[in-house]
C-alpha cells in the first residue's frame, strides 16, 4: 500500500527537518545559477542566508506564469543542456508556452511521486495500467507511464483518441488501472455501454488515477458507477513537475502532497499573504528537489485549502483539498464570483441531461448574459414541449439558487456540444467581442 | 396506436434540413411531418415508412429521436368532428398531451392525439371510434 513506506509515513517533525535542508539548498542553489532569482531576490532585498526557517520562505518574492514566458524557451534553466534529458511545456493556449526540463534525476523523482500515487490507489507490480492521456509535450501521458513503469506495473501506452480500442483493450488486457482526464474516462464509458457491455461487471478495470481538469463530485461517483473503480484524483502541473504533485489515497478525502520534494502553501490571491490552514486560496509550490527547473514560490493560480488532521491511510503528507477552481477560471459575472464546478454540480446532480455542458458569456448591453448549453438524455420524453419547457425551468431556478446569477437554459442536440478527448472546453467567453 | 417519429431539433438555420436528409439517406419516405417550434428549439413529429429504422438512423447520426405511441382515430369529415372527439375525452377526464390532424378522404380525418392515459384507445373505439391501423399510414417495422 506503500511504494516508499519510509518516506511517505516520516514523522511529522522529521519531514520539516528534511524540508527545511531542502530549502535551504534550493534557495543558494537558485540564487546562484539562475539570474532571474538573483534578480528578485535583489529587488526583494533578500538573501539565500535569510531562509533559517519554513516561516522565512515567506520573505521570498513569488514566480508567476509570466516570469516563465519571459524566459522562454531555457531562461529558467539551472543545468547545462547536456544534462537537459526531456522537455515538457504547458498547452499555451493562452499565450507562449512555458518550457520545463528535466534531468535524469528530475524523472526519476517524478516516476516516484506517480508511483506513489498509483501504491496509494491500490495498485502494486500485479496491475494493468492503462494510460489514454496525450503522450508528448502535454506531462500526462509520459508522467503516468514513468510512474507506472516504475511502480512495476504493466502499462498500456495508449494516449488519447481511438475510443473503440481503448475500450477492446481495455476488456481483453484485463486493465486494472485507467489514467487519463475525467471527462474522457466518462466518454470512454459511456462508448463502452453504447456498445453492450457493462463495464463495471464485465470489465476487470477498478481504479482510476484521473486528472488535469477539476471535476465535481457528482461526475466522480457517475464515472465510478459506470466503471466499477475507485477514482482517486490525482494534480499536477507542468511548471511543478506534471501530474503526482499530490494524490488522493483510498480514503478519497484530500490529495496527499509529496512533502519531500515540495513546499505547499496557499495564499489569498488578492493580498498574497498566507492564510490559516483549511481557508481557500491560492496553491503556491516550492520545489525542493529539482534540478532543472527549480521553482520558488510559483503561484499556480489554482483554488484549494489544507485539509487539517491525519489522514486514516498513514501517509503524514498533508492533503491539499480537491481543486475549486483556477483564480483565472474563475467567473466574474455581474460582480459575482463564480466556478464553473458550482455549475457542473448542478448538470451532474440533473438525470434529464448528460454531463456534457457549455457555458457561453456574452454581453448584453451593460450586463453580462450567461446561456448554458445542455442536451437531454436519450430517454428524456422530448416529444412533448412542455416537459422541455419545465426542464429549461427547474435547471434555470436551481442555478440562481446555487449561483445568484440568472443563467438563461438552452437545451441542444447531442452533436453542439464537442465531446473530449483531452480538456474539455466548457466555457465561452463572447463578452470582449463587438457584435 | 401507431408509431409516430420524434425527433429533438435546435431551432437553427439548416437542422431541418439536415434531419430529413438523414432520414432520406436511409431511404425511407415520410408520409406527414408536423413541427412544435418554440424561440430554442423544435420537435418534428413524422409519420414515415418503418419509423423504427428511421429512428435508428437518426440516433446513429447523433440525434434525439424517439418512437412515441400515439392514438390515431377516424372522425367524421364535417362540423363538429373534431369538437365532438375533444368533449368525449374532455368527458372522460383524458388530458391530451398534444395533437394534430392528417389529410383526409372526403369521408373521414384523421386525428392523431398524444395521451398519457394508454386506456384512452380502448374507451374511445368502446365509444365507436375506428382506430387508424398502422398499415393505412406507413410501411410497418
Amino acid at each position: 500500500m506503500y511504494f516508499q513506506k519510509a518516506i511517505e509515513t516520516m514523522p511529522e517533525e522529521e519531514l520539516r527537518n528534511l524540508q527545511l535542508r531542502r530549502l535551504k539548498r534550493l534557495v543558494d542553489y537558485c540564487y546562484k545559477r539562475i539570474p532571474f532569482y538573483r534578480e528578485a531576490f535583489d529587488r526583494a532585498d533578500v538573501l539565500p542566508e535569510d531562509v533559517q526557517s519554513l516561516a522565512d520562505l515567506a520573505k521570498l518574492p513569488f514566480t508567476t506564469k509570466q516570469d516563465m514566458r519571459n524566459a522562454y524557451p531555457f531562461g529558467m534553466f539551472a543545468v547545462p543542456r547536456e544534462d537537459v534529458v526531456r522537455v515538457h511545456c504547458s498547452s499555451g493556449t493562452t499565450g507562449t508556452a512555458t518550457v520545463v526540463g528535466y534531468t535524469q534525476k528530475d524523472l526519476d523523482n517524478w516516476a516516484d511521486c506517480f508511483a506513489r500515487a498509483i501504491y496509494a490507489a491500490g495498485g502494486s507490480k500485479h496491475s494493468v495500467l492503462q494510460v489514454c492521456y496525450g503522450y508528448g509535450l502535454f506531462t500526462g501521458g509520459l508522467g503516468a507511464h514513468d510512474g507506472g513503469t516504475r511502480a512495476g506495473c504493466t502499462v498500456l501506452p495508449m494516449s488519447t483518441g481511438n475510443t473503440d480500442r481503448q475500450i477492446r483493450l481495455m476488456k481483453d488486457f484485463g486493465t486494472d488501472i485507467l489514467c487519463c482526464t475525467p471527462s474522457y474516462a466518462l466518454l470512454i464509458a459511456n462508448h463502452a455501454i453504447e456498445q453492450g457491455f457493462d463495464p463495471a461487471h464485465d470489465f476487470n478495470i477498478s481504479m482510476g488515477i484521473m486528472g488535469a481538469e477539476p471535476f465535481s463530485n457528482n461526475m466522480r461517483r457517475e464515472i465510478e458507477e459506470k466503471l466499477g473503480i475507485r477514482l482517486c484524483d490525482i494534480y499536477g502541473l507542468s511548471e511543478i513537475m506534471g501530474p503526482g504533485v499530490s494524490s488522493e489515497c483510498k480514503q478519497q478525502h484530500g490529495l496527499h502532497v509529496n512533502e519531500d520534494q515540495f513546499i505547499i502553501e496557499i495564499v489569498d490571491p488578492e493580498t498574497l499573504q498566507p492564510v490559516p490552514d483549511g481557508q481557500w486560496g491560492e496553491v503556491v509550490f516550492t520545489t525542493l528537489c529539482k534540478e532543472c527547473s527549480p521553482l520558488i514560490r510559483y503561484r499556480t493560480r489554482d483554488v484549494s485549502r489544507i485539509i487539517t488532521g491525519q489522514c486514516e491511510c498513514g501517509r503524514t503528507f498533508r492533503r491539499m483539498d480537491r481543486i475549486q477552481g483556477r483564480t483565472d477560471d474563475m467567473l466574474i459575472i455581474r460582480g459575482v464570483n463564480v466556478f464553473p464546478s458550482q455549475i457542473e454540480e448542478v448538470i451532474t446532480e440533473a438525470p434529464e441531461v448528460t454531463p456534457y455542458y457549455q457555458i457561453v458569456l456574452t454581453s448584453k448591453g451593460p450586463l453580462d448574459h450567461v446561456t448554458l448549453l445542455v442536451e437531454p438524455v436519450p430517454e428524456f420524453p422530448f416529444d412533448e414541449v412542455r416537459k422541455l419547457e419545465e426542464l429549461k425551468k427547474r435547471l434555470g431556478a436551481e442555478l440562481k439558487k446555487n449561483l445568484g446569477v440568472a443563467v438563461e437554459i438552452k437545451i441542444v442536440e447531442p452533436k453542439t456540444i464537442e465531446r473530449a478527448e483531452g480538456k474539455a472546453k466548457r466555457i465561452i467567453d463572447k463578452r470582449g467581442d463587438t457584435l | 396506436m401507431i408509431s409516430q417519429l420524434t425527433v429533438f431539433i435546435e431551432n437553427e438555420e439548416g437542422r431541418l434540413a439536415s434531419m430529413c436528409r438523414v432520414v432520406s439517406d436511409a431511404g425511407i419516405n415520410m408520409h406527414a411531418l408536423f413541427l412544435a417550434d418554440t424561440e430554442t428549439f423544435g420537435v418534428a413529429r413524422i409519420f414515415c415508412d418503418t419509423p423504427n429504422a428511421a429512428c435508428d438512423a437518426l440516433r446513429n447520426a447523433g440525434y434525439r429521436a424517439s418512437v412515441t405511441p400515439v392514438i390515431a382515430v377516424k372522425v367524421p369529415n364535417e362540423p363538429a368532428g373534431l369538437a365532438d372527439l375533444l368533449d368525449f375525452l374532455n368527458q372522460h377526464a383524458f388530458n391530451i398531451e398534444y395533437g394534430y390532424c392528417l389529410p383526409s378522404s372526403s369521408e373521414y380525418a384523421v386525428d392523431v392525439l398524444k395521451i398519457d392515459d394508454l386506456s384512452a384507445e380502448t374507451t374511445l373505439e368502446e365509444a365507436g371510434y375506428e382506430s387508424v391501423r398502422p398499415e393505412d399510414i406507413y410501411a410497418v417495422d
